[in-house]
């Protein structure tokens, strides 16, 4: 199967994560579609790995996987402690940098 | 190695800033003293200067350089010429005398006040930028100038925002308004015409590769440093916007009036006899030297902006109300002509340019001093407040005519002279443009003389009746510089000696030589 | 010899020097110094006189070179000084009126408490005057002139309290700046011409140089002489001037100052020899004014003002006599010496009869006074017969010779220049007996002023009267003295030069024209002025009467022109810099701060927005790349 199809596949989930992180205002919502968006880029990566034959792409997809679970933990931390300041999880309740 | 007299210079003011800022809150006194001894011991250093030139010598001499930046070939390197000595001279002869002048004029509103040593942070100020306007004048390092020239800025703006004459006409809280607009005014426009002249530097720096004036203006005259002509004329207007500003020339020209009409008298001193030498002391130094082909290329727009400074500067001046924004004005006219003799290319023209600039800077203080000492009489910078000041303060009124006819170069005293050359050089050029240049003269005698008939003639007014003449502090500012333009204006030999190898050194920079007389016979 | 040059300079300079500085410690001798100053230098000019006339003819030059004043490459002006025939008659002239002059205000200033200052003014003037003549070189000359003019300021304006005193000051300043601006142009074109501006080289090579430059030169000093010695057009201040003390008007403004001028032109002939088109335009503007100062010098009823139209006129007919170049140098030189004898003696006398009536200037109100001030009267008389050319006195002979010399000119403009001539020697004739009938016969005339005081009419003390003798010896006398022999010509030739023109009518003619001239003006205003009496209060007047007491509307013409016009245009300049100039520069601020106002909003804190911006970036660079490819 040619393995270009896998790359449309990567650029379709990128592009929802992307318009996720547009219109949705639920913080849970867009961090989940960040998340997306990182995982496409994963799966372009790998599919690069793959049609040049060289494991660079695959390794490159690992360090995503860490810094994205970086980024949960930390992410997470941030929108629970805004829900329990503001009572609310929408992104666009937090547009000041204060309460 | 011997030592470093040049550094010594610079570095002497900015060490009695400090230590100026230094002194405690409740020993004003102390700091006024210290400022001045430090300005009178930088002033010995200056004649030193001046005494160990040698005017028949090499064209920089008490060179001294060292590595600064190495990766982007940055020196440090000074040195002087005979027109670097003389300004430096003025420089430092002109500091006592501005701070004699304003010794009381920073002392805190209240006493007990709990604002910051207003009157440590006034002097050390000052002394901060006498000791850049030094600097400026002794860099032969592009960049090393640049950066005290742009630095200058700073001491300046806190000296213009943060004391104004006292007891303002429309209240303190409109003065302070003023006095910010007129300091943000001031360093927006030098900010833009130095962001410019960086510009211009970094590609300076693209084309020649280093930063040193003598050896690019080396390499330029040999050939080994070709500039394409587009090049050199962006390059030049760059630097020359810059000068333009701080000069400064129409239409360039209006922070002067804001930035001299706020400030107290001696900090407007500071920036028109001053601070403002250093950009016509440049298009001297670095237009002319590094940019021959595009000085010439510009001199007839340029000679047209400068006549416009004169006439319009001089009009202006007669329209004004207000003394110190009246004086603004006249300086506008006269940079117009050191501009003007700058760019004539003849000898006489650069010269008497040269001379203008110590005449102007001396002849200015001695008017705007004075009548800083007037306003301070009376609490009002409005001419119409004043009427008759002649018959109770006699001595007040003669010194201030004396300025006046300084300013409008009345022969025997200095600026004449300089005047004088300034125009016969311009005119050998240019006909025309000397010839209208002219007029000049007329109308500095109109808007001096008007000045001098409304404040000072005429019947008392009830507002000034009481007005007490000058004191010894006052005379003790004045007197010398009066003496000084006399002398200078009978006698101008000891700076023409050292300024004419300077001037013949620039003149053979730009290729250009003086026109011949119609009939050589005579001579 | 030479090194005495200096001294004359350096006499008065002290003075003023002393007094200006010296303060108040010297209020009670200040007089005193003063004129013994004046008089030192006055007995070193009659030292080098001696020593001048012991020399041969053409040796008569001194020159001392003190020091070099401005070397700048080509440009070298040196502070040297030059004596000669030319300059001596001036030194005796100055020095000596001046020395009288000096002598009288010690009575006249008696009671002003600003006196030792007036003293030291007047040596200032002495000085710069003495620099004027003596300078080797325009440019030294050039501060001679502008010294003569800050002297003739301060003290124009000497009673500055007064603001018409100050106002006319100024005026004087002003006007005088412009022809110094002609004078100023005129250096350097001989710079340009010459390379140098030095008396020596400049006059005796101006043959070389093109007309066109010549007569360029000629006029910028023409511009420069009508300045300083009031000619048409630049007239205009010197009726204004007499705001200041008599004794002023007397030695700045009649004796002196005022005839700088014509020794400028003279002692530059040799460039005006070679210029003819300028020494026609000298000649019209001499002959425009001696009309102009007599018919102006008819309608004032303020007898300094009258005396101020008399000195323009006669100062017409030595600027008209320079003009007419070898012919006319000697006898414009002549006529400024004995003019400087008589019109000093005048004023002098005016200030004396104002001195007597508490400051009255108006002869409306005086009348009669021959029997209260005899000596004055007699002074003053025969100062009058020697303006108006009473044969035997000074007046006829300088004045007769300059009518000669303007019909020997030649030609169509020799008959015009001498008419004109003859007409002004009739109205000098009618304006001075109108002047002498009005204040010295007829009915007194003089009411209490406005606090009830009636004026004591009284002769003057003898520190006054004795130069007022003194200059009345001078008038009577001087004219016959140079003219016997043509002493005055053989001493002032070996300088200027001398030629007889081809006269169309021989000199017999126009002194039997001259004397007809004389009696009908003389007649005229005795018939007006004797026979009737004269009205306190000024009549209506013809309309050339009233367009005389108002200086012609000269000074309306500048007042509507040049005053007005003036303030217009800087007033709207003044506009124009705050609102266009300064309003760009306050537009720029203000468009960046605008915009600046504008970019905020974007910063909204929205994620989402943010968001936006970014991938909107990022789409665009890429779509960015992709054409750069596809390109």
């Amino acid at each position: 199967m040619n393995p270009v199809y896998y790359l449309y596949l990567a650029a379709l989930l990128f592009t929802i994560g992307a318009t996720g992180v547009l219109i949705r205002r639920n913080a849970i919502v867009v961090f989940m579609c960040i998340e997306l968006m990182l995982n496409a880029c994963n799966l372009a990566f790998v599919v690069f790995s793959r049609m040049h034959g060289n494991l660079d792409g695959q390794i490159i997809a690992f360090f995503t996987m860490v810094v994205a679970a970086a980024e949960v933990v930390v992410g997470l931390a941030i929108i629970v402690s805004l829900f329990r300041t503001r009572h609310s999880a929408s992104v666009d309740d937090a547009s000041l940098m204060k309460l | 190695m011997s030592f470093p007299l040049l550094t010594a210079t610079a570095v002497l003011p900015a060490v009695g800033a400090v230590a100026t800022a230094a002194v405690p809150a409740a020993r004003r006194t102390a700091a006024k003293w210290l400022a001045l001894l430090v300005s009178l011991a930088t002033l010995v250093l200056a004649i030193v200067v001046m005494v160990r030139f040698d005017p028949g010598g090499a064209r920089y001499q008490l060179t001294e350089s060292h590595a600064w930046i190495a990766d982007f070939g940055v020196r440090y390197e000074l040195g002087v010429d005979g027109i670097a000595v003389v300004l430096i001279a003025l420089t430092a002869l002109l500091m006592p005398f501005i701070i004699l002048a304003g010794w009381n004029d920073a002392d805190p509103l209240e006493t007990g006040s709990k604002r910051w040593r207003p009157t440590q942070g006034f002097f050390a100020l000052i002394l901060a930028v006498e000791a850049m306007v030094v600097i400026s004048f002794e860099a032969t390092d592009v960049f090393l100038f640049y950066i005290f020239f742009e630095a200058m800025l700073i001491p300046m703006y806190f000296l213009i925002g943060g004391f104004g004459d006292r007891a303002h006409a429309q209240g303190e809280e409109a003065a302070s308004t003023q006095r910010s607009y007129a300091a943000v005014k001031f360093l927006l426009y030098n900010l833009v015409g130095g962001l410019i002249m960086l510009a211009a530097v970094i590609g300076l720096y693209t084309v020649a590769g280093n930063f040193s004036l003598a050896e690019i203006a080396q390499a330029r005259a040999n050939g080994t440093l070709h500039m394409a002509t587009s090049t050199e004329r962006w390059l030049f207007l760059g630097f020359f916007f810059a000068f333009a500003v701080k000069a400064p020339l129409w239409p360039l020209h209006t922070w002067l009036p804001n930035a001299m009409q706020e400030s107290t008298a001696p900090v407007a001193v500071l920036i028109t006899a001053v601070v403002d030498k250093v950009g016509t002391f440049a298009m001297l130094r670095f237009c002319l030297q590094l940019f021959p082909e595009a000085s010439k290329w510009a001199t007839p727009t340029i000679l047209v902006l400068a006549l416009i400074s004169i006439i319009y500067g001089a009009l202006l001046a007669v329209g004004q109300r207000d003394i110190k924004r009246l004086v603004a004005y006249a300086s506008i006219s006269h940079f117009g002509f050191i501009i003007l003799g700058i760019f004539a290319m003849t000898s006489q023209g650069q010269s008497g340019a040269t001379l203008y600039m110590v005449n102007h800077g001396i002849s200015t203080a001695a008017l705007m001093l004075v009548a800083g000492f007037l306003i301070s009489r009376r609490g009002s910078r409005l001419i119409a407040d004043y009427g008759g000041v002649q018959k109770v303060a006699p001595v007040l009124a003669g010194t201030f005519l004396i300025g006046g006819l300084a300013t409008l170069s009345l022969p025997g005293l200095a600026p004449f002279v300089s005047e004088f050359l300034v125009l016969v050089g311009t005119f050998t050029r240019y006909p025309a443009i000397g010839i209208i240049a002219t007029f000049g003269i007329v109308l500095a005698a109109l808007y001096t003389l008007v000045l001098y008939q409304r404040t000072m003639t005429g019947p008392v007014k009830p507002a000034v009746s009481a007005m007490p003449d000058l004191k010894a502090r006052e005379l003790l500012v004045v007197t010398p510089l009066i003496v000084l333009l006399i002398f200078l204006g009978v006698y101008p030999k000891p700076l023409t000696d050292i300024v004419n190898p300077a001037v013949k050194q620039t003149m053979s920079d730009v290729h250009k030589t003086d026109p011949k007389p119609a009939v050589e016979a005579a001579k | 010899m030479e090194n005495l040059i200096a001294l004359l300079i350096a006499a008065p300079l002290l003075g003023a020097a002393v007094l200006l500085v010296g303060g108040r410690r010297l209020d009670a001798v200040g007089q005193w110094i003063g004129t013994l100053l004046s008089t030192t230098s006055f007995v070193f000019g009659v030292i080098l006189f001696v020593d001048l006339l012991g020399r041969n003819t053409d040796d008569r030059t001194l020159i001392q070179h003190l020091y070099t004043w401005v070397p700048v490459a080509g440009f070298q002006a040196d502070v040297t000084f030059r004596l000669d025939q030319l300059s001596m008659t001036f030194v005796l002239l100055i020095t000596g009126v001046g020395s009288l002059i000096h002598l009288y205000s010690v009575g006249y200033m008696e009671h002003d408490e600003r006196r030792r200052r007036f003293f030291g003014y007047l040596n200032l003037f002495l000085a710069a005057m003495l620099l004027l003549v003596l300078a080797d070189n325009y440019l030294l000359l050039y501060v001679g002139w502008e010294g003569v003019g800050l002297a003739s300021y301060l003290l124009i304006g000497f009673w500055q309290h007064k603001p018409s005193a100050a106002t006319a000051a100024k005026k004087a300043f002003l006007v005088n700046r412009v022809g110094d601006m002609g004078l100023s142009i005129a250096i350097m074109l001989m710079f340009t011409t010459f390379g140098t501006f030095a008396f020596g080289p400049v006059l005796s090579h101006a043959t070389d140089a093109s007309e066109g430059r010549l007569t360029a030169i000629g006029l910028m000093l023409l511009l420069a002489a009508c300045g300083k010695s009031a000619q048409v057009p630049l007239q205009s201040w010197l009726g204004d001037a007499m705001e200041g003390p008599t004794p002023v008007s007397a030695l700045i403004h009649a004796a002196t100052m005022v005839t700088a001028g014509v020794y400028l032109i003279v002692r530059s002939g040799a460039i005006f020899n070679a210029a003819p088109d300028a020494q026609l335009v000298v000649t019209v503007v001499g002959a425009v004014t001696l009309l102009f100062g007599a018919i102006v010098g008819c309608a004032k009823d303020d007898i300094k003002k009258a005396l101020a139209g008399s000195t323009m006129s006669q100062i017409g007919y030595m600027v008209l006599a320079a003009g007419l170049g070898p012919i006319g140098y000697v006898f414009a030189i002549m006529h400024l010496v004995t003019h400087g004898f008589f019109k000093a003696g005048l004023f002098l006398g005016a200030g004396s009869v104002m001195h007597g009536m508490n400051d009255e200037v108006d002869m409306r109100r005086y009348g009669g006074l021959r029997k209260y001030m005899p000596v004055t009267f007699i002074t003053f008389g025969l100062g009058y017969l020697a303006i108006i050319g009473f044969p035997g006195l000074s007046g006829f002979f300088s004045k007769d010779k300059i009518i000669e010399a303007a019909f020997a000119k030649g030609g169509t403009e020799g008959w015009i220049l001498g008419t004109c001539a003859l007409v002004g020697a009739a109205i000098t004739a009618f304006y001075m007996t109108r002047v002498m009938l009005m204040t010295f016969f007829g009915e007194k005339r003089w009411q209490p002023d406005e606090h009830g005081h009636e004026p004591h009419p009284h002769e003057s003390p003898k520190v006054m009267t004795i130069p007022m003798i003194v200059l009345a010896v001078g008038s009577v006398f001087a004219g016959g003295f140079f003219s016997i022999g043509d002493r005055f010509l053989h001493w002032l030739e070996p300088i200027t030069g001398h030629s007889e023109g081809d006269s169309p009518i021989s000199a017999g003619v126009v002194t039997g024209a001259t004397m007809v001239c004389l009696i009908i003006g003389v007649g005229i205003a005795y018939l007006q002025y004797g026979r009737r009496p004269v009205p306190a209060v000024a009549p209506r007047g013809s309309l050339l009467t009233r367009a005389a007491r108002r200086d012609l509307l000269q000074d309306d013409f500048n007042h509507v022109v040049l005053v007005r016009g003036g303030e217009h245009l800087t007033r709207s300049l003044v506009y124009v810099d705050h609102t266009l100039v300064d309003g760009v520069v306050n537009g720029t601020a203000a468009g960046f701060g605008g915009l600046s106002g504008r970019l905020r909003k974007l910063q909204n804190g929205y994620a989402r927005s943010y968001a936006v911006s970014m991938f909107g970036g990022a789409a665009l660079l890429v779509a960015a790349t992709l054409l750069m490819r596809a390109v």
